[in-house]
């Protein structure tokens, strides 16, 4: 016989707050850090890429398809006890806290590394998708390289691969539970200590899944009309 | 020169043709009851009314050329007797069945089952503007696809018919080749064997020839003289091809927002047009 | 093992030498949740796809729903659903691997609906009118004609979910399932150096992905060579994205 299992209002209401705060402190920090510098690396990589002299820019293509190909919880361990724990950065803290804080930073970094090589190949495809006309014009004004990519290409491009970007921020968000790996407490991590300490899980784990919901659903609709709105 | 109509075998006696008699066209079994006939047929997309009230028949055999204006809804008429199209009001007839919508035993209008349509869509085939010839699949491939799947033939009898209907387009030698392959009048003869391949007793022709490069409408002209000379196949068709439509048509009619503003023999229709509508649009194309 | 000595730093040999039973358990975990979450995901992406763009309504919003909800809660947490709460409210017990199995195959199958759903969308209208016009079943439509020109199409991004998917299997190290990620950390934490054990996971990851994208890459090139087409890549990374989002 199965055992039943209740809703119970009285854990929901005293798990919200903490599961909130989690989700608040932890979870949408890392997400909006990590989106802006994944955005910047991008395309730092999405330039690179064109401008490297070729066997850079392929080594730089096959480093980037690496890190693209391989899970993120095995790369939030290798930087955390292959890199960051050998330095003594994690060591000799004044406590839980503050460890808290250099393994959400570590996370960050790694977040930002593994989407940016998404996000690259999202401007790849914007800075293709740009006329050949463009760069040609840009020639024959003799415009400087650098100057050529700051005003003609980026512009257009960014407006082409913007909604592409908040898709893979979307992803990248529905992703940060990733961050269990190493141990830092973000939101699920939350929801299952105190559904631990409860023996009681229905509640916790939907309300994780619904502030998920809430928080990507709408953002994704706007993506969608974003893309809408500013195809040609 | 307007004289192939005449001679085909079992083109109908257009001489019995006159006034109301044009309205029912030709009737070869005599029982009265025309191979298409629009009763009140009405078509809207959203707010914009293509077709309003309109009405009327098209014998067993007749082959009738639609002209028109852009927007004038002939290309509408053809979809909806394909079914691809939803009637917003009225009913098709084809050999007198109902073929989406029927009235019940009260009157009123009901649309028809998916399964019962399909019985009567059997009886219609189409040719496309765009051939829309499958990619996946070969020449050969294309028009034994329906036969086998649909009418239940082995794969060796459509094959055979497959490959009359190819040597009947001139291109007996193509059967293997992938579509794509094939020039665009190419593929369009294939596509006509490929409605054909059905055994239609209607066949709709949309504009069949407005995608070709202008030196390969000829070949594609020539198949359809051929089928219509040689058969007794209905045929609604809707072109610019003017000469072709003298050549071939029983019927023209010309049609403007939606309504048939003059219908004539084609001879009539193109030397002598009697609406005003007419005369601007026969003088903007010819 | 074979002697590596040759050609790997000293640490990889000694690991291998002490823990390849280990860490090949290990993989084999991992190619079976990719394998087995890969096969259900596809089927969710065909069923939940089709239903999208099903002529009734209700099987649509159904579908929708359905996919939205998968697409919008995180893969964890469904996850950490059954895994903790499944077992409580019923009586199926507790099967890790099944449930991981589960868990990939409606997380990336929902994803993989609007892949589907985008590609048979993106059939031409002509298509769609011819399969009418000869009066085709809708199964024979969808099967014969349809179909074989979507799955061109949607190739490219059921091969970029398939390496997610892939990578999405690490989740087994949040229930300890003892998949690649799962033991290279116990060893870990059993003292073998974290570079050496987490590399070799590394390159045992990336070489299986490259291997699951090989083999759709195939697919795709076989099935385009069927349609004597040659369509363009660009459009990937962006359907990629829309779709995960």
């Amino acid at each position: 016989m199965s055992s039943s299992v209740k809703w119970d209002w009285s854990l929901a209401n005293e798990a919200f707050p903490d599961i909130l705060k989690a989700f608040l402190e932890v979870t949408l920090l890392v997400t909006v850090a990590a989106s802006i510098l994944s955005a910047l690396l991008g395309l730092v990589w999405a330039v690179a890429l064109r401008e490297l002299p070729g066997p850079l820019s392929k080594v730089l293509g096959w480093l980037l398809g690496v890190i693209r190909m391989t899970p993120l919880p095995l790369q939030l361990l290798i930087v955390t006890y292959g890199i960051v724990t050998p330095q003594g950065w994690l060591a000799h803290l004044d406590g839980p806290d503050q460890l808290n804080h250099r393994l959400m930073i570590i996370g960050i970094v790694v977040f930002a590394v593994h989407y940016s090589t998404y996000m690259a190949e999202s401007y790849r495809a914007g800075i293709e998708s740009l006329p050949k006309g463009q760069w040609e014009a840009a020639t024959a004004l003799s415009l400087p390289q650098s100057r050529t990519w700051r005003v003609v290409i980026i512009p257009q491009a960014l407006r082409a691969t913007l909604p592409s970007l908040g898709n893979w921020a979307i992803a990248m968000f529905k992703d940060t539970p990733y961050l269990l790996a190493i141990g830092v407490i973000e939101m699920v991590t939350q929801a299952r200590q105190i559904g631990g300490d409860h023996f009681d899980y229905i509640e916790v784990f939907t309300i994780a899944g619904l502030i998920f919901l809430v928080a990507s659903y709408p953002t994704a609709i706007l993506m969608r009309r974003l893309e809408k709105k500013l195809a040609y | 020169m307007p004289t192939d109509k005449t001679d085909g075998a079992g083109a109908p006696d257009l001489s019995k043709q006159s006034g109301a008699a044009v309205q029912t066209g030709p009737d070869f079994d005599g029982n009265g009851r025309p191979r298409i006939a629009f009763e009140d047929v009405s078509k809207q997309f959203g707010k914009n009314v293509v077709l309003n009230d309109l009405n009327f028949n098209v014998a067993k055999g007749e082959r009738v050329t639609l002209i028109g204006p852009s927007g004038s809804g002939k290309t509408t008429i053809l979809r909806l007797l394909m079914t691809l199209e939803e009637l917003s009001g009225g009913f098709i007839y084809v050999d007198g069945d109902p073929l989406t919508h029927r009235k019940n035993d009260a009157g009123k209008r009901v649309a028809m089952k998916p399964k019962e349509i399909s019985v009567i869509r059997k009886r219609i085939g189409m040719v496309f503007q765009q051939f829309n010839l499958f990619p996946n699949m070969s020449v050969i491939e294309n028009i034994t696809e329906a036969p086998i799947h649909v009418l239940g033939q082995s794969k060796d009898e459509a094959r055979e018919k497959a490959k009359k209907l190819l040597d009947q387009v001139g291109l007996g030698d193509r059967a293997e080749e992938h579509p794509t392959r094939l020039s665009g009048g190419q593929q369009q003869r294939v596509a006509i064997a490929r409605a054909l391949a059905m055994e239609p007793e209607i066949l709709l022709l949309d504009e069949v020839t407005s995608a070709l490069d202008p030196e390969l409408v000829g070949d594609v002209l020539g198949v359809l003289r051929d089928v219509a000379n040689s058969t007794d196949i209905t045929m609604l068709l809707v072109t610019h091809e003017m000469q072709f439509a003298r050549d071939v048509s029983h019927r023209v009619m010309m049609f403007d927002a939606g309504h048939i503003i003059e219908e004539a023999e084609p001879d009539a229709m193109f030397s002598d047009p009697q609406h005003e509508r007419t005369k601007k649009f026969l003088q903007a194309i010819l | 093992m074979p002697d590596l000595s040759s050609i790997a730093p000293a640490g990889v040999v000694e690991t291998l030498q002490d823990h390849w039973h280990t860490l090949l358990d290990g993989l084999k975990v991992t190619l079976e949740l990719s394998v087995f979450g890969g096969a259900v995901a596809f089927v969710v992406a065909v069923v939940l796809g089709l239903a999208a763009i099903s002529r009734l309504a209700v099987v649509r919003t159904v579908s929708r729903i359905i996919v939205e909800f998968f697409r919008g809660t995180s893969l964890v947490v469904q996850l950490f659903v059954l895994v903790y709460v499944l077992p409580q409210a019923t009586s199926v017990g507790s099967h890790p691997l099944l449930f991981c199995v589960i868990a990939l195959g409606l997380n990336y199958g929902a994803y993989g609906s609007e892949v589907v759903r985008g590609s048979l969308n993106a059939v031409p209208p002509g298509q769609w009118e011819t399969t009418t016009a000869l009066s085709m079943s809708w199964l024979t439509k969808i099967r014969r004609v349809i179909w074989p020109q979507a799955w061109a199409l949607m190739l490219p991004g059921l091969n970029n979910l398939m390496v997610m998917l892939v990578k999405g299997t690490a989740i087994a190290l949040f229930i300890g399932l003892p998949d690649l990620t799962s033991v290279g950390d116990d060893l870990r934490k059993s003292g073998v150096d974290a570079w050496t054990v987490y590399g070799i996971s590394f390159v045992l990851y990336y070489l299986a992905a490259l291997a699951f994208s090989a083999f759709l890459r195939h697919l795709e090139v076989r099935a385009q060579r069927r349609l004597g087409i040659r369509p363009s890549k660009v459009k990937t990374a962006q359907a990629t994205a829309e779709a995960v989002a």
